[in-house]
């Protein structure tokens, strides 16, 4: 720091190089680390692409990416689809000075620690959970259903997570829009209906496609709620990586998958990236 | 028919909040279970569970690790994140917005990569799986977070107080020390509390990245296992107590902070 101090020019790089020597190191260099072990053989070690072409010629390998992509979109769209109408409520009904409080209320289930929220699920979910057991209870139906290590299970607890990240994003959004578009639009006779598809939801689409593509993003690369609620049924991709590092030790092929998965995600951004830079101006 | 839509928008409302709640209900109520399943009917209440949590040896250390990693994870992030923050706040540096790209990368990277890419590197050179490594793992996807907080609240205000230091004499030390930091505490603190609770409920990382010491998620993981069990709910409600206290910390510290 003294030396710093006698040399001006010295200064704002001493502030920002531990920052960035830490990002590099930890960051940049696992990753290139990851990036050369994909390309070597589990045993033996050898440059191969081995890795990759297993995974476009092993069906199973092929089948957990289409459980991904098909889990997230259904989730993203779900989530999208039951948090707009919320965050709507919240922001237009509910009087100004109840809506901190409103808001704080429907993320507090957030602070729940990741991994238990993904169990309590299982709670609500099992054979003899409490859904069962009220359905049973009331004499709608004489056995318990098969809810819990399904897809519907993976799919409740992620939407479970994202309606409340979705609440968040869109009521930002729709607190920002000027209540004078929509007096004007009134103005010019157009319905409820006719404002909200030609006004409102346009100028809130920049707000929802940021949901969506976190919601992608976090879903897809997400092992923890697959494995506890969908069990070993249906792999998704990070379990598929998992299962190579825990069951096998093959890093290699648990990196080739990941870098793979982290491919699918940059497709995913730059296919929102109109939308996401919009946000960003 | 306005009413109807209003009816109809409560209901929605009420429906949307049972489905946030219910599992968090149930997770907190049959913590309290007399008997041995956490499953309807309720028998209890008792805390038995809570007892035997608090008794379990691998539990207990883990929260102290848990806590720890926490804690010094989280205090090397916010001091790496404010020191750049000032930094590419206040000077001008050649490749200034590639290199704040650089530092907010991460947070645009799932975490099973980040911890799969120091998994591999550690494996490499040869670093032991501990809780050091899942630590080092925790600054990388906490600093990000830390920096974007902090140097988003870098106002123009706070330069004129920090010229007045410096025209007063004081050494660059200084104005950072006592000038910079207790203006911009409450980011600093706002950081610090959000890291920790990212750190304190973060799982991946710390599974790929520690073995015989380790973090109460991975215990909490270890601990399904086994099945339901009133204990997992016990143990559950306790994590969930400790990250409200941080959030509200959070709240004191960013959100309540006086207009400026």
């Amino acid at each position: 720091m003294a030396s710093a101090g006698n040399n001006p020019r010295a200064l704002p790089w001493a502030l920002v190089t531990p920052a960035l020597a830490w990002t590099c190191a930890f960051f940049v260099l696992p990753f290139i680390a990851m990036g050369l072990s994909s390309l070597t053989a589990h045993e033996g070690g050898g440059f191969t692409l081995a890795n990759y072409s297993q995974f476009f010629t092993d069906p199973s390998y092929w089948r957990a990416m289409v459980n991904s992509v098909e889990v997230t979109a259904i989730v993203t769209v779900i989530s999208i689809l039951l948090a707009y109408p919320f965050a709507w409520i919240l922001a237009e009904m509910v009087p100004e000075r109840w809506q901190r409080l409103a808001l704080m209320l429907a993320v507090l289930p957030f602070w729940t620690s990741y991994v238990v929220r993904s169990y309590s699920w299982l709670l609500v979910l099992a054979q003899n959970g409490v859904i069962n057991r009220a359905l049973t209870g009331i004499g709608l139906i004489g056995e318990p259903l098969q809810l819990a290590n399904t897809r519907l299970a993976t799919v409740t607890g992620f939407v479970h997570f994202f309606v409340m990240l979705l609440t968040l994003t869109i009521f930002a959004n729709l607190k920002q829009l000027s209540p004078s578009y929509r007096k004007a639009a009134a103005d010019l006779g157009a319905g409820p209906v006719r404002t909200f598809l030609h006004v409102v939801l346009p100028l809130t689409l920049p707000g929802i496609m940021v949901g969506a593509f976190l919601t992608f993003v976090l879903c897809i690369g997400d092992y923890i709620t697959p494995q506890i609620l969908g069990g070993n049924n249906e792999l998704v991709m990070p379990q598929l990586v998992m299962m190579q590092i825990g069951r096998r030790g093959d890093f290699p092929l648990a990196s080739a998958l990941s870098i793979i998965l982290m491919a699918v995600v940059t497709i995913a951004y730059l296919a929102c990236a109109r939308w996401l830079k919009i946000e960003r101006a | 028919m306005r009413a109807a839509v209003r009816l109809a928008a409560w209901v929605y409302a009420v429906a949307i909040y049972g489905f946030i709640f219910l599992p968090v209900v149930v997770l907190v109520l049959f913590s309290l279970q007399a008997t041995s399943f956490p499953i309807p009917p309720f028998t209890g209440p008792s805390l038995r569970w809570y007892q035997a949590v608090l008794s379990d040896a691998r539990l207990t250390s883990a929260l102290v690790n848990s806590l720890l990693v926490a804690v010094a994870s989280s205090l090397a992030s916010v001091t790496l994140g404010f020191l750049s923050a000032w930094g590419f706040a206040r000077f001008v540096l050649p490749g200034s917005a590639l290199l704040r790209g650089l530092i907010t990368l991460p947070l645009t990277v799932s975490y099973l990569i980040i911890g799969m890419g120091l998994l591999v590197l550690f494996n490499w050179a040869g670093v032991p799986k501990s809780l050091l490594a899942a630590g080092i793992g925790h600054v990388v996807i906490n600093l990000p977070l830390c920096f974007a907080i902090i140097y988003s609240q870098m106002g123009d205000h706070q330069i004129n107080i920090e010229r007045a230091a410096r025209d007063l004499g004081a050494a660059e030390w200084k104005v950072l020390l006592m000038i910079t930091v207790p203006v911009m505490a409450p980011a600093i603190f706002a950081g610090f509390f959000l890291s920790m609770t990212f750190s304190w409920d973060e799982f991946v990382i710390s599974f790929l990245l520690t073995r015989f010491e380790t973090t109460l998620p991975v215990e909490i993981w270890n601990l399904l296992r086994s099945g339901l069990n009133p204990k997992t709910n016990a143990v559950g409600s306790l994590v969930f107590a400790v990250s409200i206290v941080l959030v509200v910390f959070f709240e004191l510290t960013l959100l309540r902070r006086k207009p400026a």
